[in-house]
Formats: structure tokens, C-alpha cells, sequence
């Protein structure tokens, strides 16, 4: 299991240490600094074996969270525990960031203390920990038997991220359907790759412990209801459904429920969490398609034209495109044009950045530029990474569609007609490439 | 270590916020003084935050010890938090001052009587950290009272804190009586707690290997999957982790698990997924493949393990590390996912190398223009490594893909034209091992490779370099110039390269004798009187007394046809990946090494391995294995039947895996080989038949100065003869051995022939082999397995090769056995089914040992038991035999079956027909009993054979015949 955990500052100095586990010296913080954080680039994984002592390590912006063992322990579970953590630090105190960290320090050792017992993660779900690790000290002797033993059974229970006796003079429900639209694309528009990966995020504020039931247009439940209804029906909604290829829930998820039925139950946390991810492949629409055109011309010359189609209905806007076109190392000077929206030359980056804040469906725009080249004796040739694309949509690229959220909470006199849900989706992209 | 502190003191002292931050600041002289007053201050404000200040000094190493007793003074507080920082400092202290620990304890054992239950799991947990043994003893009653707690939260911590006792105190722990509650605490009504029981008690389990701590049997198992619906993710691991060191019964059961594991495959934690995955590869292995459970199985485990792929890059790379494992165990299961392990730009390396690994693994006919097409994109990224790995990668699928060949050629060849050095010697590296897979079919881009010559600057580069021009120094004009070129820096270059320009340059010889003579001259001379390398100077040996003896010879060793290369490379070793599938999800598996490789003590010592796959005939259950499945090294419960002969062989730990052949064993297999290769040649080479080269003889005439004196050994096969002497020290008693004959023929194991024999030699049974080296490369590591066989035949010892065996060598292996080994009927009964391992692969055949071989030396029976015996065994079990075109006389026949062991008991003479009465017992105390007539002028003998177990009857029938006839 877990021998210790350490949070490092970008210098490696060291802002948290606990160690759980005998066989873990001091010397393992140190071993850590020296092998790992000043040596930056030889490291090329994120698990490092330094004289028999493992060293996980994530990190998040400038701060090391490092977990240091010396058996053979699960590394996915110690990952795994790693993201938690920094869930759980953000859920308490915001960014991390060396200055929350040190300015939480204390905080930070209770949580440790609750989270990881003799490297053994215990639950680690905020809702419940928040009900006891407060950082006010003095409430314990305020709780009564009731409310401590509330606690006991909410952190061992069956339902760990909720507790009892919720109440909202308002039940209210938003769902987010955020998806990731990833592409890779040849030269000559042959799709390589396209995958999404799906969240839906719902942000719950329902009194009691509601029980909740959600549907969505999944291919094999509409399968299956068709086989039973109208032949017409299932004709209808069989279009509409969606193959996804895999799908993971949150905790509070029946699985086996699922696994059984395909039916998606539990009883939410509290506030906002992930409900499921999932990915589908199959008849993904692609919101823009990016057709490349790069000509060298000489040794010193590169013209490059670049036209992005947006690839959906008319009434629809897309925000936030970006198209990044890479441009070689020993590039000294750039002229563009572009129709639609701003292009400029960023020689930090080494690309052409082209921004429109909004375009509308089935349209076209393009941009070209002429790159000057420095000749260099260089022989390596420029490898011509692809031209990279960011946007949002208002729709699911993959065609998800939620098709109820049903709640119901028998003990309390609200039913699920009450409840005012809101639903929305989003499409953005992830890593949507073409080659050039 | 300290400065940052300060820094933020300043800035901080200009906001008014009050933050923790403000503690890391106290740095000053004397501030322990300060830190001592503070705490014993009267405000409780005071002292907390004096405790808070000790606690950041400790956090960046300073050492506060001196303050221990002021600390432990605040202990006893209605606070909570003050309470928690206060053990927080114990914790880490309490071992350096034990004596003042003990202040700590009323405390302590106060706190687990609190009312607050929050309070009394605080306690416990803290007081199992202290390492310190009179708190320990202490710890005890508490320790017992909170396993037994009416609160579920002081219950699941005090499970955990047995662990703790455990890990400080193990035979305390024992003596206690505290296993027996943990296991108590499987049964418990709450998931948390019998989740934590169950790690505390795997951890315990793991340094106790032989105990059966965690007595897993199907009630504890359905226990642990109904808590596995209800736990927290981590609690799931724990258990998931635990039911994969369970051995199913059967393949019923085995299903029934699966099934109830399934569902967490859609879990949003990546380890409970991969844990459950380690959980349903073990038990996948004891479902028949025909039936349709098994198939659904298969198919529900791809789509979580790609879904892996969408999560952070530092569980990607875990992911991956795993399905590479699960890739060689299971290609059917990603062969169809090609797609995901595409390269992303934005990828960590990491992440990158190992996608690349796997596509690789992946790759087939059906998507290899694909996979090339990404390569080629690959081989023009930035990272050095990465690009070197696809280069390398196009050069597998050509191997691996005979299709894809020509086009693989020629991607390479457009990655030379780039001239960019590191892909260019990597590109060399994988045309050569193209060259040696698919020979006279590629050697038009020779000129092309040759035009990059002087750009190469990594050993493995040149030497690959020199061994495509010494191959086909025909084909290449300028062969004897590129190769002298080389020659000039022999002594700089690695050992690698030095060897190869060797051969490359006889080779060269051996194709242009008439210009090259100086050149070969010149490099024999620097090989063998130069260097200081044995293994160097040894090849010139051997190559200048093969072409000094017998040039003819000397090309047909020289210039043998090579046998192919074997189309996958990096293969993890079946033994070591079986291990390593039961680790799924474990460092092991992302270090693809043994535990025992990187773990200290006897943690990771256990050896896990997968169970057996279950029989589609008959099994047989045997009543001494059923009983003991249960923690990783339980027998398989299921004997399985002859058709899973692979299956049960693959089971079979053939290695002493980490260990390789000691160093030094390399290089007397060097001088071994020479001395073979040198023995007969050394005598004509002194008498200066040298073919007219005064060269060379001069540079002998050196040479044997510098050889250890067993050179000097009158040549003809000396080895031979030390074999035959100690072969032949069983020979006085007679006993009849058949001659050898071919048992694995070398085409179907890789270059490896064995022949072999069967005898009884003083008692011993050897199993006596030829192993021959008709492969190109040295063969080490032997080790040789048997299959269950119906006398329990099994090696007494380990395989004794004890020297690497050379291309073209032949060694003689006596392998005494013995009859110890697990039993199982054979068809026919003296079948053997073997294994033999080495460095390269594993090989399996079978072959029929004489049961003659099995009579021993005591199989003389009494006279009067042979008559009371004989009317004993009922007539149906008597069996009758003619023995053939035999001319030998009676007492001959006596005397000769003799020395076999079958032992004559009586003789009668009636009418002319002699009647011998023999007597055989076989090693697992089968008594066989004969009775032989010989008629005067007949040659064919009638022998009638009685036993108890009739079955063996026709085996020792044969064994009569043999020896009677040789």
C-alpha cells in the first residue's frame, strides 16, 4: 500500500509529507526531489523506481503530489487516489496552488489523516467529509449523539456521497451533456480516428433521498423497447438512437442494475458530480472539417491555405474556433489573409492562431498565408505537425439525446412533476487534428 | 529549505488574512524557546497555534523533538483539531523518544472509551502508528474492544489498525487471538468494514504465504461479492484484488464470479475496472472455450480497457502497460481496436512509446496499410526515442507481415533518403533482420545502404552494416574496401562490431579467396593477438584453424544456410506473463517484472500463476488437490485430460525466472566450443601443414602459447569420451537401454534437436539426451518439465546444461529421475509428455520410455509367495504373448533377463519344454509375475503374464521382447 505522500512545490521543496508506512524514510522525500522533479526532462514516466522505493506522480500546475512505496500495490488504485485527492483539495480550498496548500496545511494533514489509513484510501468523497473535517475544531463537542452517528453511518454506509435530512424549498435539476469531439484526419480528408467522449454532469438540489432514473436514447434500450411496441415506433426512434461503444458511472450507480437491465438508477450526491462518461465511434458528426493545402515553394517559401467547413444545421452557431497552423522552426516572417475572423502570427508558439467568434452551419471560410523561411543547413526536415482546431457547439456531436430524468422520493410530498429540471448540451473539441 | 517560508511571512504580513501559511514562518534563534512557552501557554488559542507552528517546522524537516513533552501536555484538549495535530506530531516522533511516549498512552486508552465515535477511531487509528512497543502493549485491550464496537466507522478503522499491530508486532498479533476476529469482521453487516477486514487481512496473509489466513471458500466468496456491490471504490478494489488469489472449484463457479464481476467493468474508477479485469483474465482461464459464456466474456472486455485510453495520461500509461500484457495472453480480445493506440500529437512520450508497442502487437494483415501509413507519420516526429521506435516498428511488421514487406522496404528506404543520422542507423538496424526473414529477395537497396556508411556512428548500426556486407560480399564490388575501412579503428570499435567485422571479413575470404587474403590475415592477427576479449580472440581461433585445416569445411560452417528469424520479438516469457496476468493493475505489471524483482523481504516472493484451464473430456478429480485450492500456489483442482496437454505444460514453472546463467558460465561455453571446434585441427596445424602460408603459421606459432594447457589434448572428440565414460558406468549390470532416436526435431523447436534414451543405470533412472544447437544462435537457460505421467516419472534434479550451448554444438545430458511426480494414465501407459525450455522458446514433445527401465533391483520374489500370488490374481487377468524368432537357451534368457531386473524365481523342465517362472516389480510396487516356455527347436517363446493390474501387461510384454532380441 501507500508508504507516504508528499505535495512539492515546482522548486521541490517540500509542503506536505506524511508518511504511513514504516519501511519510507525521510530520505525518500529528498530521493523524489533529486531524481525526479531536477531532472525534468530524463524522467519519461510517471511511475519511477529509485532504489527499490516506487515514486507515483501527478502534476497540477506548478505543485508535485508524489505517493512513494516500496510493494507491489495497485498503481491504478494509487492514481486513481492521486486525482482524488486533488479533487478533494480543490473541493475544499479552490486551485492548487503552492499558496493554498500552505496556507490549508493543517487542513490538508486532517484530510490525509481521514483519507489514507495505513495507505489503505478510506472514503474519500467530499460530501461526506465535509460533514466532519471542518477545520473548526470546537464543533465536535456541539454534535450530538445523533449527529456523530449520523457521520459514522453516512462515511461507512451503502450511500457515502449523500447525506440525510437535505432540504430545498425548491427541488432543481441540471443536467450537462458535455461532449468531446476528438478527430484525426489525413491530408486528403480520410477520417483516421474520431472518437467522443461524453460526460453528463448534473448539478442536483433535491430535498430527501430522491431515487432517479435516467434515459437516454442508447441504441440497445430502444432496441429492446422496439422489439416489444409498434413496429412504425421503433422504426422512428431507431434513427435516432445512438451505439455507444462504452460507458462508466458514478459510483452512486447501480451497476449490476445496469449490467442486468441497462437501466441507469441511484441516488445522487448532493451538488454537482459526474454522473457517467461514455465514448461512441459510430456515426460521429464532425462540426468542422479542415482542408489543408501547404505548397513549399523554394527553400525559403511555404504557401499554405487552410478552408474550414462547418458541418451542421444552418440555425446552429459555433463560438470559440480557433485554428492553429504550425509553422516551422526557423519561420521569420509571416503575411496572412483571412476573410472571416483574426489570424496572426505567433512566433512563440510557432503557428498562425486564426480565431472567429461565431460561424453558423454549412458555411465556409478560409484563410492563406505565405511563410518565409530563414535557410538553415539544417538536413532534418520540418515535421509538419498537424493543424490543430478548437470550437464549442450548442449539440452532442455523438447525437445523444437525454430522454427523461425521473425522481422519486416516496418519504417526502414532492413528486417528480415538481422537480424543474434543466437539460443542455455541448459539444467541444478535444483533439481535432488534421495532418498537412 | 526554509527560505520560502520566510518569503511568505513578508508578503503575508501585508494581507490581514489570517492563514495557515503564517506558521512556516518561524525560522528565527531561539525560537524553540518561544515554541516551548507558547505551548505551555494558558490560552487555548495560543497553544494551538504554538502546535501548528511545530507542525510546519517538522513538515520541512526541521527537527523539533525537543519540544515533545510541551506537545504531548496539549493532548489532553476537548479540541479536535488540536487534538489530531498534537498525534500528528507523535506519529512521526514517538520512535525517537519511546520513553516519553509513554506519556501519550492514558490518553490514548481514555479516548477509545470517548463517547464520541469519531473519537475513539481517531485514538485507535493514531495509537496504531506509533511504533513504539510499551504503547503497543497497550494498544491491546482497546484494539479489542473498538473491533467489536457498536459503530461501523470505529470498527472498519480498528480492522485496519490490525494490520498496523501486525506489520510492528506480528506474533503479538497472534497470540492475541486478533486474526480470528478479522476474519470475523468478513461477516460484518457494514461494506466498509469487511472491506477493510479483507485488506488488512491480505496484507497480513501475504508475509504468512503458507497460512490459510484467508480461508476463501465459496461462503466467504459470496460474502465478499455481495459487499462488493455496496463498498466505496476503494473498498471494490480491495476485494477485487483479494477474489483474484481465489481458485474457483470448477468451471461453474468459476462463471457464477465472473458474472457477478462483470458489472464493475463500467465503473468510473479506473482501478476497480482493472482490477476486475485481473479478476475475469484468471478465471477466463477455467471456462471451456467452447461454451458461449466464454465468448460473451471476451467481448465485454474490450470496451472498458479503451475507455482507459480517454482517462488521465498517467492511468493511459498504467492501461497500457496492462494491455500490453493482456495483448500477448489474449490477442483475440484489442484486434480489433487498432485504431485507439493511433498516436496523438499531444501524447506524453509515455504514453506515446507504449501505444506504439502495442500496435505493433496488433498488427495484421487486415490493417497494416494503416498501421504503416501511421508510422511513416511517426518516424518524422521530434522525440529522438520515439522516432527510433517506429523505425524499428516498420522493420517488425515487415517480418511479421509478409504482405507488407515491400512496402515496409521501401518506407524505410525514403526514411534513409531524410538523412537524418539516428533514422538512418535505425533503419540499417531493421533491414538487416529483413534481409535475414525474407533472404535474395531485398538486396537491390544494398548500394543505397552502402552510400550511408560513414554516418553511422552507434555499434549496433555498424555492425549491422558489416554483416549485410560480409552476407553479401558477392553482390558488392567494393566489399573488400568498406570492410578494411572499418578495419582501421579495429580496436575502437565495441566488442559487437569487432565480432561481426570478423566474420564479415572470413566471410568475404571465404567468397573472394584470391584478394583478400592480407585482409583476413590482418583481422585474424588482430583478433586473436591483439585483444584482450576471450570471447574475440577465441572466434579467431576457431575461424583461422577451420580455414587452415579445411577451407571446404570452413564453408560449409562459415556459410551455412541461417535459419529463419522468428517473427515476434520482445515476447514477455509465457511463465513470467502468466505471473505478471495475476498482477494486473499492480506495479508489477506496469514494470512488466516479477515482484519478487522490486519488492524486499518475503512479500514478493509468492509466485503467482493462472489456474488451470478446465478439461472438455473426462477429468479426474484427485482427492489430494481438491481439497487444498485456495491461495495462489494451490494445485489446479482439475486434472485435465490428455487433450490439454499445452494448456497444463504452459502451467508449468520452467524457470528459476530472475536468475539468469551466472556470468561466467558464458565464457567457458566459449572455450568449450573452441576446444570441440579446435581439437582436431591443433595437431596438423603444428606440424605446419598450412597450405603454403607462412603468414599464418607464423602467427600460430604464437598461438598456442597462450592457450590453457587442455588444449593441447589429443583431438578426436575428447568430449565424447569424458561423455562416454560416464555414461557407461551402468553398464557392468546389462540392463538393456534403447537406442537413441529423434525426439524433437529441430524445425519444430527452433533449431533445437533432441535425441534420447531411457536407462536404468546402478538403480538410477536416466533419461539420457542429446541436445543440438542447429540454430544460429547460443542456447542457454535449459530447463526441462514433465507432464503427470502413469508412474509419476519426474526429474530429479534440474536440467545440467551447464555452458551455453554454440551454434552447432551437441551436448550429452544425463538427467537422473525419479518416480516421486504426479500420476496420471497415459495412453499408451509408458507415454511421457515433455517440456524443454531455453532462452529462446518453450518446446514440447512426447516419447515412450521402455518400462523395463521401471523393474527394480528388489523384484525377486519368494518362492512361495510367487506360487500363493499367482493363484491369487484371478484368471482374467492373465495375459498371453508370443515372443518371436528368439534362439537363445533357456538359462541364456535367464541370464539375460537377468540383467533387466526380471528375475527368474523357478525353472521346470516337462516334455522337452523348458518353463521359467519371473518375477518383476515396477517402481510404484505393481508386482508383474511370468511364466516363459521355451521349446527345444522352437524360436517362438510363449510367455503368459499375470497381474494385478492388468493394463500394464502389454508395456512389459514389449519389454520382455526387447531385451530378449538386443
Amino acid at each position: 500500500m501507500i508508504g507516504g505522500l508528499f505535495i512539492y512545490n515546482h522548486k521541490g521543496e517540500v509542503l506536505i509529507s506524511r508518511v504511513y508506512r514504516d519501511d519510507i524514510g525521510r530520505n525518500a522525500v529528498d530521493a523524489f526531489r533529486v531524481n525526479v522533479i531536477h531532472a525534468r526532462q530524463q524522467v519519461r514516466s510517471p511511475v519511477t523506481n529509485i532504489a527499490r522505493t516506487s515514486f507515483f506522480h501527478v502534476k497540477r500546475s506548478n505543485i508535485w503530489l508524489a505517493a512513494v512505496t516500496k510493494q507491489n500495490v495497485n498503481a491504478a488504485m494509487v492514481f486513481e487516489f492521486l486525482y482524488k485527492m486533488c479533487d478533494v483539495m480543490t473541493a475544499y480550498f479552490g486551485k492548487i496552488s503552492e499558496e493554498n496548500i500552505k496556507n490549508n496545511f493543517v487542513l490538508i494533514y486532517e484530510l490525509l489523516d481521514e483519507i489514507l489509513d495505513f495507505g489503505y484510501p478510506q472514503n474519500s468523497e467530499t460530501g461526506a467529509l465535509k460533514t466532519f473535517i471542518t477545520q473548526q475544531g470546537i464543533k465536535g463537542q456541539f454534535q450530538t449523539k445523533e449527529e456523530q452517528s449520523q457521520i459514522t453511518s453516512q462515511v461507512t454506509g451503502q450511500i457515502g456521497w449523500r447525506r440525510e435530512g437535505i432540504k430545498y424549498r425548491r427541488n432543481e435539476l441540471f443536467l450537462d451533456v458535455l461532449e468531446s469531439v476528438n478527430l484525426l484526419m489525413s491530408p486528403q480528408g480520410q477520417v483516421l480516428s474520431a472518437h467522443v467522449s461524453g460526460r453528463v454532469v448534473m448539478k442536483s438540489y433535491l430535498s430527501g433521498m430522491p431515487e432517479c432514473k435516467f434515459g437516454m436514447n442508447d441504441k440497445i434500450v430502444i432496441d429492446k423497447q422496439g422489439k416489444g411496441g409498434a413496429t412504425d415506433d421503433a422504426a422512428k426512434s431507431g434513427k435516432q438512437s445512438i451505439a455507444i461503444d462504452d460507458c462508466t458511472f458514478h459510483q452512486c450507480v447501480r451497476l449490476s442494475k445496469f449490467d442486468s437491465e441497462r437501466s441507469i438508477s441511484f441516488i445522487p450526491p448532493d451538488g454537482e458530480y459526474e454522473l457517467m462518461r461514455y465514448r461512441t465511434t459510430k456515426d460521429i458528426i464532425l462540426p468542422f472539417r479542415v482542408i489543408p493545402l501547404v505548397r513549399e515553394v523554394g527553400r525559403t517559401k511555404l504557401e499554405v491555405k487552410v478552408v474550414i467547413k462547418s458541418n451542421f444545421k444552418p440555425s446552429l452557431l459555433a463560438q470559440k474556433i480557433e485554428v492553429r497552423i504550425p509553422t516551422p522552426l526557423n519561420t521569420s516572417g509571416v503575411q496572412v489573409i483571412c476573410m472571416k475572423g483574426k489570424a496572426k502570427y505567433k512566433a512563440s508558439e510557432n503557428a498562425i492562431v486564426w480565431k472567429i467568434k461565431r460561424m453558423a452551419g454549412m458555411k465556409e471560410s478560409q484563410i492563406s498565408a505565405e511563410i518565409e523561411l530563414l535557410p538553415t543547413n539544417d538536413k532534418k526536415k520540418w515535421a509538419r505537425p498537424p493543424i490543430s482546431m478548437n470550437f464549442e457547439v450548442p449539440f452532442a456531436p455523438s447525437g445523444l439525446k437525454v430522454r427523461y430524468l425521473k425522481v422519486f422520493e416516496s418519504k417526502l410530498n414532492y413528486s417528480d412533476h415538481d422537480v424543474i429540471k434543466w437539460v443542455r448540451y455541448i459539444g467541444r473539441s478535444g483533439i481535432y487534428e488534421t495532418r498537412c | 529549505m526554509q527560505e520560502w517560508a520566510n518569503q511568505l511571512c513578508e508578503n503575508r504580513q501585508f494581507g490581514s488574512k489570517m492563514t495557515d501559511s503564517k506558521y512556516f514562518t518561524t525560522t528565527k534563534k531561539g525560537e524553540i524557546f518561544e515554541l516551548k512557552a507558547e505551548l505551555n501557554s494558558d490560552k487555548k488559542e495560543k497553544k494551538k497555534e504554538a502546535v501548528k507552528k511545530v507542525i510546519a517546522s517538522m513538515t520541512v524537516g526541521k527537527d523539533v523533538s525537543a519540544l515533545f513533552p510541551d506537545v504531548v501536555n496539549c493532548m489532553q484538549t476537548d479540541n479536535l483539531e488540536l487534538k489530531k495535530l498534537v498525534y500528528l506530531y507523535l506519529m512521526n516522533y514517538a520512535k525517537s523518544q519511546p520513553d516519553m511516549a509513554i506519556m501519550a498512552v492514558n490518553t490514548f486508552v481514555k479516548d477509545c472509551e470517548d463517547p464520541n465515535p469519531l473519537i475513539r477511531a481517531l485514538a485507535v487509528r493514531t495509537m496504531g502508528c506509533i511504533r513504539v512497543d510499551k504503547i503497543t502493549e497497550y494498544l491491546c485491550e482497546p484494539l479489542r474492544k473498538c473491533l467489536k464496537d457498536e459503530d461501523p466507522y470505529v470498527r472498519k478503522t480498528a480492522a485496519v489498525c490490525v494490520a498496523k499491530l501486525h506489520d510492528i508486532n506480528a506474533q503479538l498479533v497472534e497470540d492475541q487471538g486478533f486474526l480470528d476476529t478479522l476474519k470475523d469482521l468478513i461477516s460484518d453487516s457494514n461494506p466498509m468494514v469487511v472491506a477493510n477486514a479483507v485488506a488488512a487481512l491480505s496484507e497480513i496473509a501475504e508475509s504468512h504465504p503458507n497460512s490459510n489466513l484467508l480461508d476463501l471458500n465459496p461462503q466467504t466468496i459470496n460474502k465478499l461479492l455481495t459487499a462488493l456491490n455496496e463498498c466505496t471504490e476503494w473498498g471494490q478494489i480491495f476485494i477485487l484484488d483479494c477474489l483474484a488469489n481465489y481458485t474457483p472449484r470448477d468451471d461453474r463457479e468459476s462463471q457464477s464470479i465472473c458474472e457477478r464481476v462483470t458489472p464493475r467493468l463500467s465503473h468510473a474508477n479506473s482501478a476497480v475496472v482493472l482490477s476486475a479485469v485481473k479478476v475475469l483474465m484468471k478465471f477466463m482461464e477455467m471456462l471451456p472455450k467452447d461454451l458461449d459464456y466464454y465468448g460473451t466474456l471476451l467481448k465485454k472486455l474490450a470496451p472498458p480497457l479503451v475507455t482507459l485510453l480517454s482517462a488521465e495520461p498517467e492511468l493511459q500509461y498504467v492501461a497500457l502497460r496492462n494491455i500490453n500484457l493482456i495483448v500477448q495472453r489474449r490477442p483475440e480480445i484489442m484486434k480489433h481496436e487498432m485504431k485507439v493506440f493511433f498516436v496523438k500529437y499531444n501524447d506524453p512520450i509515455y504514453v506515446k512509446l507504449e501505444k506504439l508497442d502495442i500496435m505493433i502487437r496488433l498488427a495484421s494483415q487486415a490493417n497494416i496499410a494503416q498501421v504503416l501509413a501511421e508510422l511513416k507519420e511517426y518516424a518524422t516526429e521530434v522525440d529522438v526515442d520515439f522516432v527510433r521506435k517506429a523505425v524499428r516498428a516498420i522493420g517488425r511488421c515487415a517480418i511479421k507481415v509478409e504482405q507488407s514487406a515491400e512496402r515496409c522496404v521501401s518506407t524505410l528506404l525514403d526514411l534513409i533518403q531524410t538523412k537524418v543520422n539516428y533514422v538512418v542507423q535505425e533503419a540499417i538496424v531493421v533491414i538487416k533482420d529483413i534481409f535475414r526473414k525474407y533472404p535474395n529477395k531485398y538486396e537491390s537497396v544494398i548500394a543505397t545502404l552502402c552510400e550511408n556508411l560513414d554516418s553511422l556512428d552507434e555499434p549496433e548500426a555498424r555492425a549491422a552494416m558489416i554483416w549485410i556486407v560480409g552476407e553479401y560480399a558477392e553482390r558488392i564490388d567494393n566489399a573488400d574496401e568498406l570492410l578494411e575501412s572499418f578495419l582501421e579503428g579495429f580496436h575502437d570499435e565495441s566488442t559487437q562490431v569487432q565480432l561481426q567485422l570478423l566474420t564479415a571479413i572470413v566471410k568475404l575470404f571465404l567468397k573472394k579467396p584470391t584478394e583478400t587474403q592480407e585482409l583476413v590475415q590482418q583481422v585474424l592477427s588482430l583478433a586473436t593477438q591483439d585483444s584482450d576479449n576471450p570471447d574475440l580472440r577465441d572466434r579467431g581461433y576457431i575461424y583461422w584453424r577451420l580455414l587452415s585445416t579445411d577451407p571446404v569445411a570452413a564453408k560449409e560452417v562459415v556459410l551455412a544456410e541461417k535459419p529463419l528469424i522468428s517473427e515476434e520479438t520482445d515476447l514477455i516469457e509465457p511463465t513470467l506473463l502468466e505471473e505478471l496476468i495475476c498482477h494486473i493493475g499492480t506495479l508489477a505489471s506496469v514494470y512488466h517484472k516479477p515482484p519478487s524483482a522490486f519488492v524486499e523481504g518475503s512479500r514478493g516472493v509468492q509466485h503467482k500463476r493462472l489456474p488451470c484451464s478446465a478439461g472438455s473430456g473426462e477429468s479426474v478429480d484427485s482427492p489430494e488437490t481438491s481439497s487444498t485450492a485456495g491461495v495462489s500456489d494451490a494445485p489446479p483442482a482439475v486434472i485435465p485430460s490428455q487433450g490439454d496437454l499445452l494448456g497444463d505444460l504452459l502451467n508449468l514453472d520452467l524457470t528459476p525466472t530472475t536468475t539468469g546463467p551466472p556470468p561466467p558460465a558464458v565464457s567457458t561455453g566459449m572455450q568449450l566450443g573452441a576446444m570441440d571446434l579446435l581439437g582436431g585441427g591443433l595437431d596438423s596445424l603444428l606440424g605446419g601443414d598450412l597450405g603454403g602460408n607462412p603468414a599464418i603459421g607464423a602467427g600460430f606459432g604464437a598461438a598456442p602459447a597462450a592457450m590453457p594447457a587442455s588444449f593441447g589434448a589429443p583431438g578426436s572428440g575428447g568430449l565424447d569420451d569424458l561423455f562416454d565414460l560416464g555414461s557407461g558406468v551402468g553398464m557392468p549390470m546389462g540392463a538393456y537401454s534403447p537406442p537413441k532416436s529423434v525426439w524433437l526435431q529441430a524445425m519444430k523447436a527452433k533449431g533445437l534437436e533432441i535425441s534420447g534414451t531411457f536407462a536404468r543405470r546402478a538403480g538410477v533412472i536416466q533419461m539420457e539426451m542429446t541436445l543440438t544447437n542447429k540454430a544460429m544462435s547460443v542456447m542457454t537457460d535449459f530447463a526441462i518439465q514433465f507432464n503427470r505421467n502413469s508412474f509419476g516419472l519426474s526429474p530429479a534434479g534440474p536440467l545440467q546444461v551447464l555452458t551455453p550451448l554454440s551454434p552447432n554444438q551437441s551436448i550429452e545430458v544425463a538427467l537422473p529421475l525419479n518416480t516421486s511426480g504426479p500420476v496420471m494414465k497415459m495412453d499408451p501407459l509408458n507415454n511421457l509428455q515433455v517440456a524443454v525450455k531455453n532462452n529462446i522458446d518453450v518446446f514440447y514433445f512426447s516419447c515412450q520410455y521402455p518400462i523395463s527401465m521401471l523393474f527394480v533391483e528388489d523384484g525377486k520374489m519368494e518362492r512361495q509367495i510367487f506360487l500363493a500370488t499367482w493363484k491369487d490374481i484371478p484368471n482374467e487377468n492373465e495375459s498371453q504373448f508370443q515372443i518371436k524368432d528368439c534362439h537363445l537357451s533357456s538359462d541364456a534368457v535367464s541370464n539375460k533377463l537377468q540383467g533387466s531386473n526380471i528375475f527368474t524365481i523357478a525353472k521346470r523342465t516337462v516334455d522337452g519344454q523348458d518353463m521359467l517362472y519371473l518375477s518383476v516389480k515396477l517402481t510404484n510396487g505393481i508386482w508383474v509375475l511370468a511364466e516363459l516356455r521355451i521349446q527345444a527347436g522352437n524360436p517362438n517363446y510363449t510367455i503368459s503374464l499375470k497381474c494385478r493390474a492388468p493394463e500394464v501387461s502389454q508395456c512389459v510384454f514389449q519389454s520382455y521382447e526387447a531385451v530378449l532380441k538386443n
